[in-house]
């Protein structure tokens, strides 16, 4: 009996050891400052940054521009800033570029940004804000590539750095090393970057523009979270009331039973 | 003509109103034998909740589907799109979504603790082998109900994990590749078979399923509830009243029961459905959020975490693992033979399918056999009435060590389960095979080890404390 416990509990010994250790190789995600998300400037920001940097290319047609209200803009606003010429405050956010044209140009179309945080999660590594939070910050020039960058997020990105202008450019800085355990094979690790030419933000300001992108992006993701959350707090309060009293009422009918 | 009661003189409008309705439609009757006067068992604990539970699932699925029908749209070109529309435009159409969602999820898990149960205490034993049947039906076709359902919002895990499970069904010899067709409707998986799951995951399968559900109460209430201890409270009963003695009426007792279990379900329920929606990535995959592309395969395809454990087996199942199945079927075939006890016309035909099966094995694709690996997995639970042979149908009155074999049991199948939702590896792949074996072992060696060890005395009364 002792043995049949003991080999049991190897198998599970054995099970768990097995659990394979499969973090996905790659560059290590930073944390998205979540405060961003209930941050009615930061978000109206990342619309802006959205709006004159990515719609060039990147359509988000599950998005409707007078949605905007929910972060904090009136029609007006919207309209005057943030509106194409030819498109209603109550259209979608779509965009003229045609699929095949940009397929011709950067090799593939750019996908539509509408769930985009929602799509690019990863378990271990992070979450689909925190991918794009280290996307936007991680672009080197690279002169071997067709658009002459290149991302330490998403390797052969087919995606030029949009925002060059706000971060200005910079190279990243490789260097081979030799593997401890294998000293035949020299490995190259990422070293750092270089800044080649200035832009016209600061880090510190370039970093809170993309973190302000990024929380847009992700509200636009799910428009109604915030809603969600705070309906959700009102239902559990009153889930937990219902709680204490079915809970009593249970307990009343069965005081009878013997 | 029958004849026609009337209400007592000086009865209330109600009363002549519910005899009326009496008098052509068993309305009290039903109510009756089915609530006030239908005695289950008092010792129930928490593990008889996840019945109730199920139903309530159940509804919460029909109601928040036919919102979602409303505004969905079953056509390859506009499916992502429509649901995309019901999450942003339609009022509280995000809300109807993740309840939709969520409650896919909450269905298995309520539904795999509810089998437990009825492993735990031998509810599927005589006289209640069809209740089980029927809810091993209810099992099956909630598995096709979600995975036509998942394939409905169009995203690239929808797609691609439907492209892999019906392909599957082409390994199926001689008929495979037509199946696979009728199924798909096409070559691959495309509008075609998105417009066929939407009639089968909105109609036909919640129709039987419904009738199942039916089936599966009638059956129950037919020869009353098992309990805890796993004796028949039917055979102690009050001299007087005919009444068991440790059963009370389902109404109010087991209502309010239900009620309060309900409330403490709806706050876990509410809490994933406000705050996690996603479930961790598990239940809203992010994979899922992008439209379904034939031409771009996704670098790791999975199904939705309840069915990761037969993925498992599944995948588990390699030419080595059909090596291993042959000697164990060589193995058993001899056993039978030497110590089985059969006639000598028995022993031969044991010994010629044995070999017509190790014929089989070896000759099949694995492909082939890992499909019926992932589908025996299922169907052996049909079996369980016939292979369960212990003396006690309670684990509480079964020896200790029994406890561990369905410790093993759980943890085995978390791990598959586990194992399932990650990319295969070598080393993932061995404790898939090993999990595989001990899962088929737990079942199919029942009539062994259920036997086994001393059992302690069942008590003719029920054990309950009052509270």
């Amino acid at each position: 009996m002792k043995k049949l416990l003991l080999s049991l509990l190897a198998a599970c010994s054995v099970t768990l050891t097995a659990l394979p250790a499969v973090a996905e190789e790659g560059y290590p995600w930073d944390k998205f400052p979540q405060s961003k998300m209930t941050d009615m400037a930061a978000l109206q920001n990342g619309a802006k940054v959205f709006v004159n940097y990515c719609l060039g290319c990147h359509s988000a047609s599950y998005m409707r521009y007078n949605r905007m209200h929910d972060i904090g803009l009136t029609d007006d606003e919207i309209k005057k800033n943030l509106l194409f010429a030819t498109d209603k405050v109550g259209d979608t956010m779509h965009i003229a570029l045609d699929p095949k044209e940009a397929k011709d140009w950067f090799g593939t179309a750019p996908p539509d940004l509408s769930v985009v945080a929602r799509s690019r999660a990863e378990p271990g590594k992070g979450s689909g804000a925190d991918y794009l939070y280290t996307l936007w910050r991680t672009f080197y020039r690279d002169e071997t590539k067709p658009t002459g960058w290149n991302n330490l997020t998403f390797p052969d990105i087919a995606m030029p750095h949009a925002l060059w202008q706000l971060q200005g450019q910079r190279r990243a800085v490789f260097v081979d090393e030799k593997n401890p355990h294998e000293p035949e094979k020299s490995e190259r690790r990422f070293a750092g970057f270089e800044q080649v030419s200035a832009g016209t933000m600061s880090e510190r300001e370039y970093n809170e523009t993309v973190g302000d992108l990024v929380a847009y992006l992700q509200w636009m993701g799910e428009p109604a979270q915030g809603k969600r959350v705070r309906i959700g707090v009102g239902v559990l309060i009153f889930l937990g009331i219902l709680i204490l009293f079915t809970w009593r009422l249970n307990a009343a009918y069965w005081k009878n039973v013997e | 003509m029958a004849e026609l009661q009337t209400a007592p003189a000086g009865a209330s409008n109600g009363q002549k109103l519910l005899t009326w309705v009496d008098n052509r439609f068993p309305l009290s009757k039903l109510y009756n034998d089915h609530m006030a006067q239908y005695y289950a068992p008092k010792n129930f604990n928490v593990w008889y909740v996840f019945g109730s539970l199920a139903m309530f699932v159940l509804v919460n699925q029909l109601l928040t589907g036919v919102f979602l029908t409303m505004q969905y749209k079953p056509d390859a070109a506009k499916a992502f799109a429509s649901v995309e529309y019901i999450m942003r435009d339609v009022p509280w159409g995000w809300l109807v979504r993740y309840m939709h969602s969520t409650g896919a999820s909450a269905f298995f898990i309520v539904v795999y603790l509810h089998m437990f149960r009825g492993l735990l205490y031998g509810s599927y034993r005589t006289p209640r082998e069809l209740v089980w049947l029927f809810g091993c039906g209810i099992f099956l076709c909630l598995m096709a109900e979600a995975f036509m359902g998942y394939l409905l919002p169009w995203g690239q895990m929808s797609y691609w994990g439907a492209q892999v499970i019906v392909n599957l069904f082409s390994a199926v010899p001689f008929i495979g590749p037509d199946l696979a067709l009728l199924i798909r409707g096409d070559y691959v998986v495309g509008d075609a078979t998105l417009n066929r799951f939407f009639a089968f995951h909105v109609i036909a399968v919640p129709l039987v399923l419904l009738g199942l559900v039916v089936a599966h109460l009638i059956a129950l209430h037919e020869v009353g509830s098992n309990n805890p201890d796993g004796i028949e409270i039917k055979s102690t009963k009050n001299d007087k009243t005919g009444l068991p003695l440790d059963g009370i009426p389902f109404h109010p007792f087991y209502s309010v029961h239900d009620i309060f279990a309900s409330s403490v379900f709806l706050f876990i329920f509410s809490a994933v459905v406000f705050f996690a929606p996603e479930g961790g990535g598990y239940f809203l995959e992010p994979n899922n959020f992008i439209e379904a592309n034939p031409l771009k395969t996704p670098p790791h395809i999975a199904p939705v975490w309840y069915f990761t454990p037969f993925y498992s087996m599944l995948r588990a199942t390699t030419d080595l693992m059909v090596n291993v199945l042959a000697v164990v079927l060589g193995v058993s075939a001899a056993l039978a033979i030497l110590r089985g006890g059969f006639k000598s016309m028995g022993k031969i035909v044991i010994a010629v399918a044995a070999v017509a099966a190790v014929f089989l094995l070896k000759n099949l694709d694995a492909k082939f056999w890992g499909v019926v690996v992932m589908g025996a997995a299922v169907v052996v639970l049909f079996f369980v009435p016939w292979l369960d042979h212990s003396p006690a149908r309670s684990i509480r009155y079964r020896p200790t060590w029994h406890r561990y074999f369905f410790v093993v049991f759980v943890i085995f199948f978390v791990v598959l389960g586990y194992l399932g939702s990650q990319p295969p590896s070598a080393a993932g792949n061995y404790v898939s095979q090993v999990g595989t074996l001990v899962y088929f072992g737990f079942f199919l060696l029942m009539p062994w080890w259920s036997r086994m060890g001393t059992f302690k005395p069942v008590p003719s009364r029920v054990v309950f404390e009052a509270h």
